[in-house]
């Protein structure tokens, strides 16, 4: 059994701003920005801990934290690689390339779209769709932050300049 | 261009920043309406005159969906939509970053009219880095200026603005969707009737509005009535940001008159990719019919214009596709697309959109037949109208019109095992 999860006054303190938000008694507004907080501190997924400490700190019964959990794609339950990437492929981007972009990365990393690589550095996120910068395209996203008008180039640099965490 | 809107700060030097919002008569439209007390009624009924219709895809009447709030006193709300993901569609993300005081602004004005004093800027999640820091900060930077929160520039006004993230769900983009996400929920649209402006967020009356419609409200006050509908041509009223996306030269959003000639923002995004035909448009983001490309030449960009070639104005995503473009392909693509983001609530949505897709799949891998074309037109028929939403009709739409408009290519992949243009 894994050990508790404590939220320490640091993350207490970015929740309770996420709560201030809502009416006092619409705590479970808070669940998603605040599964994101805790993602973010815990390398990128939430752990069942995670959801036990944050329905004792919502005072929301875990299961209702469980389902926003699974339904959001950003949300992840499963242990990922440090860094995320995401390569839209939706129309605007495949017109543009983004096929061969996914499939360069796919080789580069050797591994899949939804798998992350063996020394766990990249998650090639998977479920990705439209990302919102269609005149961009082709585009990825690593940890969230945007590459837009890609070529094979472009992604082996972007890729070799992360640095891990 | 003169008349610009919501793009008016794009390409200045701190566009983002509160003192270049206000050197372009920013908060103007507001700190009129603090000091001069204007009546609510006579703001809806400004609104309702300009003919300002919602940018977020539906076109409904802005100033008509805010006379749908009752006049009891009582906890109002208004939503901002920023959940943009309809593809092809990437305009609000540029305002969130580029203009962000036009959607603060004209969230306050819509709140003051509609009597709400909390109001929500719900952004899709994966603008979390840049277009969430923006707006946070602009949203600061309007607080420390006295233009939100208690007694607004000491008049007694209180109007609260929070924004918020989502975390990965096209659905919620469906503004009753919006509001079950708002409450922590799974984004499951509700049931209407009652609408949101009845019964919203936590039951109480609630508007959602799209982020376009409501940045372009600050400059519709701020000018003379009549204004914002002289700007239309072609006999048609208003602006629209129009991202144009795919084969052309330059993709960009273009903020243009309602009306414009289609070959004219054709020419604006830089003419076609490398010279090439134009074969197919999708006017409107990918749940809207495609229209084929010499049809679209003779079109205007305007509601009527697009709706008498088949299909709809939508968000604006404008996708341009060139002759090189598989058909099918394409259409595959979309279909995952809608069968991906189903919420699953409706079984003809959860059930049909994966048949759509496998059936597209089936036959990219060569293994299709004439009788799946036929079974992709009847299960678009069967999803088309018996969901609670209109995300099984944005699956459906697609697959009728692909097949109606490029029925022989579907065939041709059917026959030959391989695609008409590689």
């Amino acid at each position: 059994m894994n050990p508790e999860f404590i939220i320490n006054e640091e993350l207490g303190k970015l929740i309770s701003n996420v709560v201030k938000k809502f009416p006092s008694d619409k705590k479970r507004s808070a669940v998603i920005e605040s599964l994101l907080i805790l993602q973010h501190h815990n390398n990128g997924y939430v752990t069942k801990n995670i959801i036990k400490a944050l329905s004792d700190y919502l005072s929301v019964s875990e299961i209702d934290i469980y389902e926003v959990a699974t339904f959001y794609t950003m949300i992840n339950i499963d242990p990922v690689g440090r860094n995320v990437i995401s390569v839209c492929n939706n129309i605007s981007c495949m017109l543009r390339g983004s096929d061969e972009i996914l499939s360069h990365i796919e080789d580069k990393l050797k591994i899949k779209v939804g798998e992350s690589t063996k020394d766990n550095k990249f998650y090639l996120k998977d479920e990705i769709e439209c990302l919102a910068a269609c005149n961009g395209g082709p585009m990825m996203q690593v940890n969230h932050k945007n590459y837009e008008n890609l070529t094979l180039e472009k992604v082996d640099e972007i890729l070799e300049s992360v640095n891990d965490k | 261009m003169i008349n610009k809107l919501c793009t008016e700060t794009f390409g200045l030097k701190n566009p983002d920043s509160l003192k270049t919002y206000m050197d372009k008569q920013g908060y103007q439209a507001w700190k009129n309406i603090i000091i001069e007390q204007t009546p609510k009624s006579k703001i809806i009924e400004k609104i309702k005159e300009s003919g300002l219709r919602g940018k977020g895809g539906a076109g409904f009447l802005t100033g008509l969906k805010w006379s749908f709030i009752p006049l009891l006193d009582g906890q109002k709300y208004l939503v901002c939509n920023s959940d943009e993901s309809e593809p092809g569609t990437c305009k609000d993300r540029d305002i969130l970053r580029y203009n962000p005081h036009s959607i603060i602004e004209g969230m306050l004005i819509a709140s003051y009219a509609i009597g709400a004093s909390v109001a929500y800027n719900y952004l899709r999640g994966e603008f979390i880095d840049e277009q969430w820091k923006v707006f946070n900060h602009a949203l600061s930077e309007a607080y420390n200026a006295k233009l939100i929160g208690k007694n607004i520039l000491s008049s007694n006004i209180t109007i609260d603005i929070h924004a918020l993230i989502g975390a990965g769900a096209y659905i919620v983009g469906e503004e009753t969707a919006m509001l079950e996400s708002i409450e922590g929920k799974r984004g499951m649209p509700r049931i209407k009737p009652p609408f949101p402006a009845i019964k919203g967020l936590y039951g109480k009356p609630t508007i959602i509005n799209n982020t376009e419609t409501l940045a372009s409200i600050p400059k519709i006050m701020l000018n003379k009535p009549g204004w914002y509908k002289s700007l239309g041509v072609n006999d048609t009223e208003g602006m629209k940001i129009f991202s144009m996306s795919g084969h052309v030269n330059n993709p960009g959003n273009f903020e243009i008159a309602l009306g414009t000639p289609f070959s004219e923002l054709l020419n604006l995004a830089g003419g076609m990719w490398n010279g090439k035909n134009i074969k197919a448009v999708i006017p409107g983001g990918s749940s809207v019919p495609v229209v084929k490309g010499d049809i679209m030449m003779q079109v205007n960009m305007d509601y009527d214009s697009i709706s008498e070639a088949g299909s709809m104005l939508g968000s604006g995503g404008v996708i341009v596709m060139d002759e090189s473009t598989c058909m099918v392909s394409v259409l595959q693509r979309i279909s995952r697309f809608y069968y991906s983001e189903s919420c699953g609530q409706c079984t003809p949505c959860r059930e049909g959109t994966g048949w759509l897709y496998k059936i597209l799949t089936h036959i990219i891998l060569g293994k299709g037949t004439q009788n799946d074309l036929h079974q992709l037109e009847r299960i678009a028929t069967q999803i088309e109208g018996h969901c609670i939403c209109a995300l099984g009709d944005a699956a459906a739409m697609p697959v009728r019109s692909f097949l109606k408009n490029f029925w022989s290519e579907f065939e041709y992949y059917v026959d030959k095992k391989e695609s008409m243009v590689s």
